[in-house]
């Protein structure tokens, strides 16, 4: 404040604190630590380990061999010293990770522990730690062993800082090929699926169609499943038994061509959603405009009816790529030796338990993501403000040519759609595909294969359920405390940009973030780590942004004159956000916890870093049945998902009408 | 001297203190000064007009008082404690606002009684209350119904009932009729100033509309990017404005640069005697004449000009319903024509016309003389 240069000497007035001052600073507070825990500190843990190398430090450590009797020592000779001379390992085999283990008689090439020969072992700086067994030594003082001891002494690695990690990812061919091979597979899909959406939303939004409701609940069908079901379906037609095989003419649906036909179906839905937005806020006025002018239909499409809706375009084309690159389930279960960057950082963590270069390519994956992010929010800005209130709604004429046109292509794309989910449905239900081919319900007998059972199902329930509450309540109160506490300014502007991060973080980064800050021994928070409440805290941050923005878009139509208004009145805060914010908010705070609970159901690539094996969930379920040659359980778990988030759908939607019907009759005059 | 015996003081002298004076206040947003040192004495009962265009600080200031937007230097005070640095909670006011804010989702009685609510009172005291107070705004059957189903005024004055229910020692008004159409704001209006009445609760309203605070007011307070350029009854204000602002702000003026000599303006030949005070000879001066103070005084020039006489020649005459508006020409200042306010008596007396040659007098008590800012 510059109150000093414009203002007579003197303090500033400051109101004192209220309770409802008090409350409000302490939501601010619980919310704001949320963010941190949940998503700032777990990111900037992986960010620092990224930096992290581990490797054996042999100056470190001084040796004695003693004579057969055991009574004359040799001179010290530091380890560093014995390698030079006799040539053992060399700096690869010293590069380790957090885990690594080097034995000590490795430096011995002549040990035998029967031997009397005794050894002895000191630091010769205070950080030299070496395992005695399983006891973790530290210390410059000489230890002496027997042979029979000696050989269960290990050295462990100590931890520099630096870019060696960077280093090693970019002269790694394989891992570097990883990068070449995300992004051709999201541009493909992504120029596919836009092409895909364009048309379809072009056909409800400009055509005079039939069947417009139906081919628009088909279009969202993609949203009910995991990423990971279209693999299935795509095996069962394409794969090695698959019905279609010599549809492919050699080529293999595991790989690229499997993981873009998938990524369309699931990014379908999303794409659809922006770009019909898009098309649906155009001018008439601007069409009557050009036909005036005597402009030929092709003419006007391009003049008029692309440029309209070129944000929303661009700003579909960066949602879909982001989804494709940084999904992981779909690449996992039909990329078969075809390498992406999701898969590359599963492979890292769970199957080498390289976490620091599980941690890089994160941050490499983090890249594209946070790119699609910052271009789609400049976009979404400046869609905005193409809308005017004087703009009149385009209203399509009939054109039987057209039309049909229209409905042919979405017949199409509903087919595909429709396909892919009835492919599973029926594999699901069929004894042994594609030999027996009578139906039973034995697939779906969980508890008879590995993966997690019956109880798996019910764990996601369960997880999805408290992820709509908690997660709901979170969101809500967040947005509250951004839009309608005033003061703190600079805070609030911190807590929107946090707010606003979970959108540019994949699931995987998200998940890893969450081993490195969660699973260290050192944090208080750490006995969440391996329950329930770390998948529902991971699933809410992840999917925070969306319900965010719904938060936000209805609390900024409320009057901001209530909280003046009702402070006047004298009235608690809390009893105007009980009992007119939150009721006016109703239809929003249910799309709020609709979404995470689709969400929460289908979500892969956070969770499967930190599901235990009592919080099994149904999604995870579905990727290690599919794993372990499981396809039709794997398929007929997904139906499950499938199942229980239509009918959360249409719950949803019935209590939403109910619920307008009672509480808000307000809104019809 | 310690507050308290600040206080005994005044208790024994039998002098009260006002019931809001506003002391030295200042407020500014980084570095725009949106108050510059205002201080204003309002008494019990009072019904205060803040006047002002936008940006003038009129409702920074009404939020300083409502602890919404608290000043940045200077002190409040209300019923004689220091309320500076109450939290709006803690104050004893009720508001109004132009955007009504009433709670859609709760019906007209329980919006009205949500202030009512907090104080414990039995439920049967509290419906009697609503019902008393939709009586007092003439809304007695609107107790069920939601806030979208009424008009506009009717919405304001339910606004207004939930913002006295708790019987506040201060009533604030934010531009409440803004949003209302031209009929409707000149009923309520009236409506306002009669409740005010009754109640007798001391109201501050913030307006950018002149004729508002000049029909509704006790007392305005002209006030001009940060300051309060002058506070009196409507009448004082209209007739005796203490600034050049204040004049051209309040009501039409005709401006006319010029020179003071010896107690009198010249414009043209015409010399024209004024009661404004304490002007140097030589000065500078903008003469200011409102419209309805321009007097016909006979068809054709006058031989001799009488002091305060002027010749000129009506080149226009619009008709304004009540009253005719003419554009008056003088051959000796025709780049400043003078606007008059004929009644249609006079016009009709005198047989007005466009092109009219005739003589017309300003009374030396209306006729307003400010020095020339920036000529010495």
């Amino acid at each position: 404040m510059t109150d000093a240069a414009t203002l007579p000497p003197g303090r500033t007035t400051r109101l004192k604190l209220d309770r409802d001052g008090v409350i409000k600073r302490g939501l601010m507070l619980v919310i704001a630590a949320y963010l941190f825990a949940a998503l700032a500190l777990p990111l900037y843990a992986m960010l620092s380990k990224s930096f992290v190398t581990y490797s054996f430090d042999l100056t470190r450590y001084e040796f004695q061999v003693s004579d057969e009797t055991g009574t004359i020592w040799s001179d010290p000779v530091s380890a560093a010293d014995l390698n030079a001379r006799l040539d053992l390992f060399d700096p690869d085999d010293l590069r380790t990770s957090t885990n690594g283990r080097l034995a000590v008689t490795g430096f011995f090439p002549e040990f035998s522990f029967r031997s009397p020969v005794k050894y002895r072992l000191r630091g010769t700086v205070a950080d030299a730690p070496y395992l005695v067994g399983l006891d973790l030594q530290n210390s410059t003082e000489w230890r002496e062993f027997d042979g029979n001891t000696f050989r269960r002494v290990n050295l462990r690695p100590v931890a520099t800082a630096g870019l060696q990690n960077y280093r090693a990812y970019f002269t790694n061919p394989t891992l570097l090929s990883s990068i070449g091979n995300s992004v051709f597979i999201a541009t493909v899909s992504t120029v596919l699926t836009v092409t895909a959406a364009f048309g379809f939303a072009y056909a409800l939004n400009r055509s005079c169609m039939q069947f417009k409701g139906a081919f628009r609940l088909i279009a969202m069908m993609p949203i009910l499943v995991p990423s990971l079901l279209p693999g299935i379906a795509l095996i069962y037609l394409f794969g090695n038994q698959g019905l279609l095989k010599s549809l492919l003419m050699g080529q293999s649906i595991y790989g690229p061509l499997g993981i873009v036909i998938g990524s369309i179906f699931f990014t379908f839905p999303h794409a659809l959603i922006i770009i019909s937005t898009a098309l649906s806020i155009s001018d008439q006025r601007q069409y009557e405009a050009a036909e005036s002018l005597r402009a030929s239909k092709w003419r006007t499409f391009w003049t008029v009816t692309i440029p309209s809706a070129r944000y929303g375009l661009i700003s579909a084309a960066f949602v879909t790529f982001t989804l494709v690159i940084t999904d992981f389930g779909l690449p996992k279960v039909i990329g078969g030796q075809y390498n992406v960057l999701a898969i590359d950082i599963y492979k890292q963590v769970i199957g080498q338990q390289n976490f620091e270069m599980g941690a890089v390519v994160s941050v490499v994956l983090l890249i594209p993501a946070v790119i699609a992010f910052a271009v789609d929010r400049i976009v979404q800005k400046k869609q905005v403000s193409l809308l005017s209130a004087r703009s009149v709604p385009y209203q399509p004429r009939p054109n039987r040519r057209f039309d049909m046109a229209m409905l042919g292509w979405c017949s199409l794309v509903a087919l595909f759609i429709v396909g892919i989910i009835g492919i599973c449905q029926f594999a699901a239900l069929v004894k042994f595909w594609p030999y027996d081919l009578s139906f039973s319900l034995r697939n779906y007998e969980f508890d008879r294969m590995d993966g997690g059972g019956w109880a798996a199902y019910f764990n996601s329930l369960r997880m999805a359920a408290l992820t709509a509450v908690v997660g709901t309540v979170i969101v809500f109160t967040g947005a509250y405390v951004v839009e309608k506490i005033d003061g703190f300014r600079l805070g609030r502007a911190g807590f929107q940009f946090l707010a606003m991060l979970p959108m540019a973080i994949p699931g995987m980064v998200l998940g890893l973030a969450y081993i490195f800050f969660f699973n260290d021994p050192e944090n208080p928070l750490n006995f969440v780590y391996g329950t329930m409440a770390i998948l529902v805290i991971s699933t809410v941050t992840h999917f925070y942004t969306v319900g965010h923005l719904t938060a936000l878009t209805a609390l900024k139509q409320i009057d901001a004159e209530f909280e003046p208004v009702a402070s006047s009145l004298r009235a608690p805060f809390w009893r105007l956000f009980a009992r007119v914010t939150v009721p006016v908010c109703l239809p929003s705070i249910l799309d709020i916890s609709i979404y995470l609970f689709v969400n929460a159901m289908t979500t892969v690539s956070a969770v499967v870093f930190l599901y235990s094996t009592h919080t099994a969930l149904a999604s995870v379920a579905v990727l290690n049945m599919d794993d372990a040659g499981d396809v039709a359980p794997a398929a007929a778990m997904g139906m499950m998902i499938f199942y229980t988030n239509a009918a959360a759908r249409m719950l949803h939607a019935a209590a939403s009408r109910g619920l307008l019907r009672r509480t808000q009759a307000w809104r019809l005059r | 001297m310690t507050a308290l015996d600040a206080e005994g003081l005044r208790a024994a002298t039998g002098i009260a203190e006002p019931y809001l004076r506003i002391e030295n206040v200042w407020k500014a947003f980084g570095d725009f000064v949106a108050l510059r040192d205002v201080s204003l004495d309002i008494e019990r009962g009072e019904f205060i007009c803040f006047l002002g265009p936008s940006g003038c600080g009129k409702t920074t200031l009404l939020r300083a008082v409502a602890g919404l937007d608290p000043q940045s230097r200077g002190t409040i005070r209300q019923g004689g404690r220091d309320i500076s640095d109450m939290p709006a909670s803690q104050r004893d006011y009720g508001i109004v606002f132009q955007s009504y804010a009433l709670f859609p989702n709760l019906t007209i009685a329980k919006n009205i009684a949500f202030g009512l609510e907090n104080t414990r009172r039995p439920r049967a005291e509290i419906s009697a209350r609503v019902d008393e107070l939709l009586d007092l705004v003439g809304l007695p059957e609107q107790a069920d119904k939601y806030p979208a189903q009424l008009s506009g005024g009717q919405q304001q004055r339910i606004a207004l009932a939930r913002a006295i229910a708790i019987n506040p020692g201060l009533l604030l008004l934010d531009e409440p009729l803004s949003a209302l159409d031209a009929k409707v704001r000149v009923h309520l209006r009236h409506e306002i100033k009669e409740l005010q009445r009754k109640l007798g609760v001391t109201t501050i309203m913030v307006t950018h509309d002149q004729e508002e605070a000049l029909s509704m007011a006790d007392r305005i307070a002209v006030m001009n990017q940060g300051v309060i350029e002058q506070v009196g009854t409507p009448t004082e204000i209209y007739r005796h404005p203490a600034t050049l602002f204040v004049a051209d702000f309040i009501g039409e003026t005709n401006r006319i640069e010029t020179t003071h000599t010896g107690g009198a303006v010249r414009v043209g030949h015409a010399v024209l005697q004024t009661e404004t005070h304490g002007l140097r000879d030589g000065q500078a001066v903008v003469m200011v004449v409102r419209p309805e103070d321009v007097l016909p005084h006979a068809v054709g020039y006058e031989a001799e000009m009488k002091p305060n006489q002027l010749p000129v020649d009506i080149a226009d005459m619009e008709f304004l319903g009540s009253y005719w508006r003419a554009h008056l020409n003088n051959p000796e200042f025709a780049n400043t024509p003078l606007v008059a306010n004929f009644s249609i008596n006079a016009v009709r007396r005198f047989g007005l016309a466009s092109g009219t040659r005739m003589t017309v007098e300003i009374p030396p008590e209306r006729l307003l003389v400010f020095p020339r800012e920036g000529v010495a």
